[in-house]
């Protein structure tokens, strides 16, 4: 039997490996800030499927967490083909979304199950206490369950289709031109990117959860030239700051979510000033300040 | 109905219009300068600003929380701007990192607080969602009149901002310093943001910004036409939300001010005289009709000079 530091470190572990996975993708496809989005509006599912079945388990949270996921990505593209900025019809889709979410738990009042701050924060320190019973493994927490298979789900869709992520990521016309379905893709890209903040919600909260989809990914950005590196070293660092975030969090007796969030933070900085290639200290040291191409002021 | 008379709510109904109205000018600005996102960005940043201020100060004092909240936003800019500038990272990579690790650090910052703190301190977690109505007077006069300085900045200045959004070159070649009213942008944007904290919330701040000037836009080409409408469309839904939140016992006002103002965004996409849906629909069919009848009368013409 695990003890209880290790469920934690477990769950916060596969928070960070789930993540950096789908933050590599979702800063090569320039769509940072839709996981924002995304992982606001799952709020509004994970309600409304509560609302619905009056149920809080995993299988109806994923259900309604996809739905909003699809929602928003499609409500997003419409109101843009509809004449909106990209980023503006971001900013009104999943503050709309996400409002009303928040207005159906205050009107839904005296409600010990669905609690704003706890979707928002994340409280990984009740996730071993909440376990189910499989067979041959014995007691596990549900919240490990849901991210073991979802760190499956991941690993199926993306190494099955790994040239075509590939692909779509870097060079979507040329994608289309030798049809692949970019649109499709899109719409699994983002289906995947709700499952995932869906199943780190337990642990690490709605807003966090941003943190560590897109700052390990950046860090591991500016470190290599390679997909398969950057993929790599993006789950490394989203496991590493999830376990320092843990034990910053143990030290000052804080929030363990914030901390992590934190700690994601420190993680990017040291990358963005010691990295070999792209670090500020590097290219200060060699003068190598700014590659021309790379300038895309606008 | 009787709790909207008090003067209590009337301060508060008062200042949310001020809020709402501000707000909405400048998020013209930011529409235009297609940084929509960035208030979102920086309404989060500035929560660790909030909370440390707070413990420093040692109560809650608006004025004392704004100052906080205004150097933690703007630190928030300065590091999206410095690593969009000096590495390979894209601007939306940028802020949707400060954005999480900074309100991550306030959440940190905010259960330290709480722990240690007093009994005082427990209006602080109304500053995610927003809690109007625990404001007191002095609030709601600093509140008034900060977001009057907003919207005088952007009102006196009119000619220059819009030779700024639309045409930086030609203003450079004026003599109009970009970097000067880059400088500025920022700062009314993040003392819009800051003022509205204690209102909305740091997590739907953005939206009181975002969703007039996009209701706005449906409404009218012309800026001016577009930074009066806004105003309106942004008091308006400062005024009906916080009067619906009062409904109810201990309901949060953001969520209802952004509610409020998204039925606002839905009227103006769907009726809305410049670009609204309704509208374009009907001037589609007109032009297909008179398509039509070119169309027939040219081939009959055609017919008739064919032998």
């Amino acid at each position: 039997m695990m003890s209880y530091t290790a469920w934690i470190l477990l769950t916060a572990s596969l928070v960070g490996a789930c993540c950096g996975i789908i933050g590599t993708f979702l800063i090569l496809r320039r769509m940072a800030m839709m996981a924002d989005a995304i992982s606001h509006t799952v709020l509004l599912g994970i309600v409304v499927a509560y609302l619905l079945t009056r149920e809080l388990s995993g299988i109806h949270m994923l259900i309604g967490a996809i739905i909003a996921g699809l929602l928003t990505a499609m409500l997003v593209q419409w109101f843009h083909n509809k004449g909106v900025q990209q980023d503006a019809s971001i900013g009104v889709v999943f503050t709309t979304l996400f409002a009303i979410g928040v207005i159906l738990i205050a009107v839904q009042a005296g409600n010990a199950h669905l609690d704003v701050k706890h979707a928002l924060m994340g409280e990984i320190t009740f996730v071993p206490w909440n376990t189910v019973t499989l067979p041959l493994v014995g007691d596990i927490p549900q919240a490990v369950l849901m991210l073991c298979a979802v760190l499956v789900i991941i690993l199926f869709v993306i190494i099955a289709f790994y040239k075509e992520w590939k692909l779509t990521s870097f060079d979507p016309a040329l994608a289309a031109s030798l049809g692949i379905p970019v649109a499709a893709m899109h719409y699994v890209f983002m289906s995947l990117v709700s499952v995932t903040t869906v199943a780190s919600f337990d642990a690490v909260g709605a807003i966090m959860v941003v943190a560590m989809l897109i700052t390990p990914a950046a860090a591991a950005y500016l470190w290599t030239d390679r997909l398969s590196v950057m993929l790599g070293l993006s789950v490394g660092f989203g496991v590493v700051s999830a376990i320092i975030g843990y034990y910053i969090a143990l030290w000052l007796d804080t929030s363990i979510s914030g901390s992590m969030a934190f700690a994601t933070g420190l993680v990017f900085l040291i990358s963005f000033l010691f990295s070999p290639k792209h670090g500020v200290v590097y290219s200060r040291l060699f003068h190598n300040r700014k590659p021309l191409l790379e300038n895309n002021e606008t | 109905m009787n709790m909207l008379l008090s003067p209590n709510t009337q301060w508060v109904l008062l200042s949310t219009l001020i809020l709402g109205m501000a707000a909405g000018m400048i998020g013209c600005l930011a529409y235009w300068k297609r940084q929509s996102l960035m208030s979102d960005a920086l309404s989060h940043a500035a929560l660790p600003g909030v909370v440390i201020a707070f413990a420093l100060y040692g109560s809650k004092n608006l004025l004392v929380m704004i100052v906080g909240a205004a150097v933690s936003a703007l630190l928030g800019a300065f590091f999206i701007s410095w690593i969009r500038s000096s590495s390979r990272i894209k601007e939306d990579t940028a802020m949707g990192m400060i954005l999480s690790v900074f309100f991550g650090l306030g959440i940190m910052l905010l259960t330290i607080v709480n722990r240690t703190g007093g009994g005082n301190q427990s209006g602080l977690d109304g500053f995610i969602f927003g809690q109007a109505a625990s404001m007191v007077r002095k609030d709601v006069y600093t509140m008034l009149i900060l977001g009057l300085i907003v919207m005088v900045v952007v009102w006196i200045a009119f000619k220059e901002w819009k030779l700024f959004l639309f045409d930086a070159d030609f203003a450079q070649g004026l003599g109009l310093s970009s970097r000067w009213m880059n400088g500025i942008y920022t700062f009314v944007l993040v003392l819009v943001i800051v003022i509205g904290i204690q209102a909305v919330g740091v997590i739907l701040m953005s939206a009181l910004l975002i969703i007039p000037s996009v209701s706005a836009r449906y409404w009218s080409s012309s800026f001016k036409q577009m930074i009066i409408l806004s105003a309106l469309f942004g008091g308006a839904a400062g005024v009906i939300g916080t009067m619906v939140s009062a409904i109810g016992n201990g309901w949060p006002t953001g969520p209802f001010i952004v509610a409020a103002s998204s039925c606002l965004f839905f009227t103006s996409m769907l009726f809305g005289s410049e670009k609204g849906l309704v509208v374009k629909a009907v001037q589609l069919r007109i032009q297909r009709k008179e398509a039509a009848k070119g169309w027939t009368q040219q081939t009959t013409a055609m017919k008739e000079v064919q032998p």
